[in-house]
């Protein structure tokens, strides 16, 4: 495995003199596989990114191709494409990077997809702190239309199409792309049901509409410009492609890191890339792919058969990074977000941190997250504030039992994994605790060290 | 007329029985339909309105057949029986529709644990006031709490705190700590009601259902809010704190605030009535009914109730007064001013009565507004009735100019006023005083003032009666209290003059000796039918004799005039 950064996406991602107008990017070679996709028939691109296997960027790891393919283009309604960029995962920071520092390539990627799936309008729904992205995102529009790659029969093709940015106002449940397209139109983010309300059948405006994310649209320019295949033997068979990781936490270089999939592992991107932990600390645990993704303990032997049936026994460093190692070991790739925790953190704290951001965001439109997940961030809460007891380890597992799978959205498991995980692998944590507390209360002392939550 | 619709059937699997339900019912429905009394416990659905799957309560396991992805056969058990692929979630009962070879369990154990948890998750954060609550004793929640759930307690954290007793509008108030945000009451208000009101604020656990700002809950049908509300948040300011539902009685009635004839229930006890909800008829009314039929109720009290049967003025026994009205009657020069409030039975006898005294019929319109969905046009409850009877051969006229040109030509000397106010009609109170009138009500107005003699007659809530409505649907309504000390039954009274006036002995009869009569002389009623027989929803009767008939309702919840006309001169073709 070679430690080389391999940047697709991120080509000109902080290069120096790189500016984010479309002089710039076309000077780079851009909108030429717009040139391109135009003299093409629609079928034939949805053909090449189903053959380059590209998998959605946004969490599920969903193949895009596949995803275009159930589109109801019999129903005769106007089909819609919308750009899922409303990043808000903890511990996720690439959607931003290319909307400040390389827009076009995000609206060039689009409007290939639109073409693609021959859609009427498409949208950006930006999340409403990018503020700045925002404005760029505009006036890199503004720009595309004026030189026709946007608008009215573009680039002479006779097909038309536009971009609406619409901004978010900044809650998470905006991401999932239910609650997007009820808040794009105007409502409460409320997600719908499913079914009947799968988006490419039902989407925006009851109309087929595809949802993507912006790494994974801008992926798309890319399968036209090498072809299906030639972007197939990126990465492995299945997990095709470059992924973009964002790391976070106790390393010494925080930072995003382009690499094809499976091209490094856990191991090297902590140690090798991000310059390894802060010095005198061992690691003790590590997110993934974003707070939603179930945890992984840094001295876990993670033993098993791969889908191709190849066996695996790797320590967490032997981790390679792609999207179906990481679902082998039991978490996720999820949106790419690597958070890495060393043995100065406490387990309890840092999952009732994250209990107290999904309880924040739950759009409450459900009952066992609308009420579940705020149960589990006041159980966590309280064991911070020194009430903490033995059976909360339990307890916090059987409500997050309670709700994963039961809710109307994806953030059911999203705020029940990190519990259902946290509990699993470090419950005696959890249990000590409780005893710390009760062993200082018995000496009479203050049984919580003072914490502040955000 | 029969409404009949081609439904095609399917075979699915509800706990390991094969049950044939319609295709693409859902599965709470087909539960119902087929359980024996078995349910699916739910909180947001509702029957008549959309799917929101919000409650996660109706959560059943679900599995189809399986089939080869490649050649689609169906793959089969090694005992040669189809094999069901299971999903490996639960799914909600009321977005799942029925479709072929489906297998349902509603008592699996992931099912059951499933349900526990949603109760278990809905009561953490329920004030559980239910010794304080309006709702108690009708509670979904409490009843399936008793039900579902651990049976305990884990939650050891504080509960939050929202607001207590909001008012929402002239009729509701609203308790948010007990509302478990199904959204019934949004979605009812939105789709329903035509009136989008309602909504939530804030987020997550801290979702507030409220008024948008500037507005109030104040369309006519906000009650209806508080009848589908599972819980108690929205409770009916007016019945607030009033009465354990347990302790009253329900009544089946009909509502007579306009010709729809809502179907209702009276809720009283030790003879007073508490409240007035609907009851579902999908011909009629579905679940609703508006506020305003919900307050008729109030009337039976108002001071100016008509309580004493009285001859010129002076209280007299019951008897006295008919023989004197009866006397009144046979001295010829009658007309007759009748009610299309009053029932199907008593307009049989007020034809009867004409008939024998040879009256001219009158009949005075009332019109208002309609709404389009539960208030009609007519603001009576039974003018078919009175064209089913005889009583009447046209449609009513606006006033009563042309009885009061009869008067003074001196054609009409005594008038038989049956609730109507003829002095708000055309005729005023010079005319008035130059005939003899008998007044036949339950309420006093300026006629029964000056009136020789007054029958006081009983309200809807105090007999059993039938009314037809403007799809010509016959309804029975049964007393849910008894009327005034003293205050006879409308039809004996009837029965006593119209007896009288015939030369013949009054007999004892009832409701349904009543109608052997009806139905021997009314074509539309057929002869095996009888007021204890008739079935809830109650019978639709041919209309073809009055198509032509412009009446004046136009289309409303369950009645389009078009439709209603062209349906049954098709019929009347076959």
């Amino acid at each position: 495995m070679s430690q080389q950064e391999t940047r697709l996406i991120f080509k000109h991602i902080d290069e120096q003199g790189y500016t984010n107008d479309i002089d710039c990017y076309v000077k780079n070679g851009g909108y030429e596989q717009l040139r391109k996709a135009v003299t093409m028939r629609p079928e034939d691109i949805c053909a090449e990114v189903l053959t380059s296997g590209l998998r959605g960027r946004g969490g599920a790891g969903f193949p895009a191709g596949m995803k275009w393919k159930f589109l109801d283009r019999k129903s005769g309604k106007p089909i819609y494409l919308i750009c899922n960029a409303d990043e808000s995962e903890p511990g996720t920071f690439k959607d931003r990077q290319i909307i400040h520092q390389d827009p076009h390539q995000l609206i060039e990627g689009m409007i290939c997809t639109a073409f693609a799936i021959q859609a009427k309008l498409a949208f950006i729904y930006i999340r409403g702190e990018f503020f700045e992205g925002y404005k760029i995102l505009e006036r890199a529009i503004e720009e595309a239309r004026k030189k026709n790659f946007l608008g009215d029969n573009i680039l002479g093709s006779g097909y038309s199409c536009d971009i609406i940015v619409h901004r978010g106002a900044g809650a998470y449940i905006c991401g999932e792309e239910t609650g997007l397209i009820e808040s794009l139109e105007g409502f409460r983010a409320n997600p719908r049901i499913k079914p009947p309300y799968f988006p490419a059948a039902l989407g925006a405006y009851q109309c087929p509409t595809i949802v993507n994310n912006v790494e994974t649209l801008c992926d798309v320019k890319h399968v036209i410009e090498m072809g299906g295949e030639s972007f197939a033997k990126i990465g492995t068979p299945g997990n095709t492609g470059t992924r973009i990781w964002c790391v976070s936490g106790h390393v010494q270089k925080p930072g995003y890191y382009e690499f094809a999939c499976a091209d490094i592992t856990l191991g090297q991107l902590i140690y090798d890339i991000c310059g390894g932990l802060k010095p005198g600390r061992k690691l003790k645990a590590v997110i993934p792919g974003g707070s939603s993704s179930k945890i992984l303990r840094a001295d876990e032997r993670f033993i098993g058969k791969l889908k191709d049936g190849t066996e695996y026994d790797w320590g967490i460093e032997d981790i390679p990074m792609d999207f179906d190692s990481l679902m082998a070991v039991g978490s996720m790739s999820g949106s790419g977000g690597v958070i890495v925790m060393d043995d100065t953190t406490d387990m309890v704290e840092a999952l009732a941190n994250i209990n107290y951001f999904y309880a924040h965001e739950s759009c409450g439109q459900c009952t066992p997250c609308r009420e579940g997940v705020p149960w589990m961030r006041k159980v966590t809460q309280r064991m911070l504030d020194g009430e903490a007891r033995e059976e909360d380890a339990d307890l916090l597992k059987s409500i997050a039992d309670q709700i994963a799978g039961r809710t109307i959205c994806a953030f059911g498991e999203a705020a029940s994994w990190p519990v259902q995980s946290f509990i699993a692998k470090f419950k005696d944590e959890f249990v000590e605790k409780a005893q710390e507390q009760a062993a200082r209360r018995k000496e009479g002392k203050e049984t919580a060290e003072t914490t502040t939550l955000i | 007329m029969k409404i009949e619709s081609i439904v095609e059937n399917v075979t699915i699997n509800i706990d390991g029985q094969d049950v044939e339900v319609p295709k693409g019912i859902n599965i709470i429905e087909a539960v119902k339909m087929v359980g024996k009394g078995k349910e699916v416990p739910h909180y947001c659905y509702h029957p008549k309105l959309s799917i929101a799957g919000n409650c996660r309560m109706c959560m059943v396991e679900m599995g189809m057949p399986m089939r080869d992805r490649a050649t689609g056969e169906a793959v089969l058990e090694e005992d040669g029986t189809q094999k069901i692929a299971w999903m490996p979630k639960p799914t909600i009962g009321c977005a799942t529709n029925a479709s072929p070879g489906m297998h349902i369990l509603t008592g699996s154990e992931m099912v059951k644990e499933s349900r526990n948890g949603v109760t278990e998750f809905l009561l953490i954060n329920h004030p559980l006031d239910c010794p304080i609550c309006d709702q108690a004793g009708e509670c979904r929640l409490q009843e399936f709490s008793a039900e579902h759930g651990r049976g305990y307690s884990r939650f050891i954290e504080d509960k939050n705190v929202k607001p207590k007793r909001s008012r929402l509008g002239p009729n509701v108030t609203l308790d948010d700590e007990r509302c478990i945000l199904c959204s019934r009451c949004v979605r009812f208000s939105k789709e329903i009601a035509g009136d989008d009101v309602l909504g939530f604020v804030d987020r997550g656990t801290y979702s507030t259902l409220t008024c948008y700002p500037g507005k109030e809950l104040s369309h006519n049908y906000s009650l209806n809010t508080v009848d589908i509300c599972p819980v108690g948040a929205l409770t009916s300011t007016d019945f607030r704190f009033k009465m354990r539902v347990w302790f009253l009685k329900r009544t089946h009635s009909i509502c007579t605030e306009s010709s729809v004839g809502a179907n209702t229930e009276i809720w009283s006890r030790e003879g007073k009535i508490y409240r007035i909800t609907p009851r579902r008829n999908d011909y009629v009314n579905d679940t609703w009914m508006t506020d305003t039929g919900r307050a008729l109720y109030k009337e039976i009290e108002s001071e100016d109730r008509l309580i004493h049967y009285s001859i010129e003025g002076v209280h007299k026994a019951y008897d006295k007064a008919v023989v004197a009205a009866t006397e009144l009657l046979k001295s010829g020069k009658v007309a007759m001013v009748g009610s299309a409030r009053s029932s199907v039975e008593e307009q049989f006898f007020y034809k009867a009565i004409a008939e024998r005294c040879g009256a001219k019929v009158f009949l005075v319109s009332h019109h208002g507004d309609g709404d389009g969905l539960l208030q009609s046009e007519d603001r009576t409850p039974n003018l078919r009735g009175a064209l089913l009877t005889g009583l009447i051969s046209e449609l009513p006229s606006e006033n009563l100019e042309a009885l009061a040109r009869a008067i003074n030509s001196g054609a009409v000397k005594t008038i038989l006023a049956v609730n109507e106010d003829l002095t708000d009609l055309g005729i005023s109170k010079d005319v008035l005083a130059k005939v003899k009138v008998i007044y036949v009500g339950s309420h006093a107005n300026r006629t029964s003032e000056v009136a020789n003699i007054v029958l006081p007659s009983l309200m809807v809530f105090e007999k059993d009666g039938s009314f037809i409505n403007q799809s010509f649907r016959i309804q029975r309504f049964k007393a849910a209290i008894p009327g005034p000390r003293g205050v006879q039954s409308d039809f004996m009274v009837l029965e006593k003059i119209a007896a009288a006036l015939a030369g013949e002995k009054a007999t004892a009869i009832t409701i349904d000796s009543v109608w052997e009569r009806m139905t021997a002389t009314i074509d539309q009623l057929s002869d095996s039918l009888r007021w204890h027989s008739l079935p809830e929803e109650g019978v639709a009767l041919d209309a073809t004799a009055f198509l032509n008939l412009g009446f004046v309702e136009t289309k409303n919840l369950k009645y389009d005039p078009v439709a209603f006309r062209e349906a049954h001169a098709a019929l009347a073709e076959v």
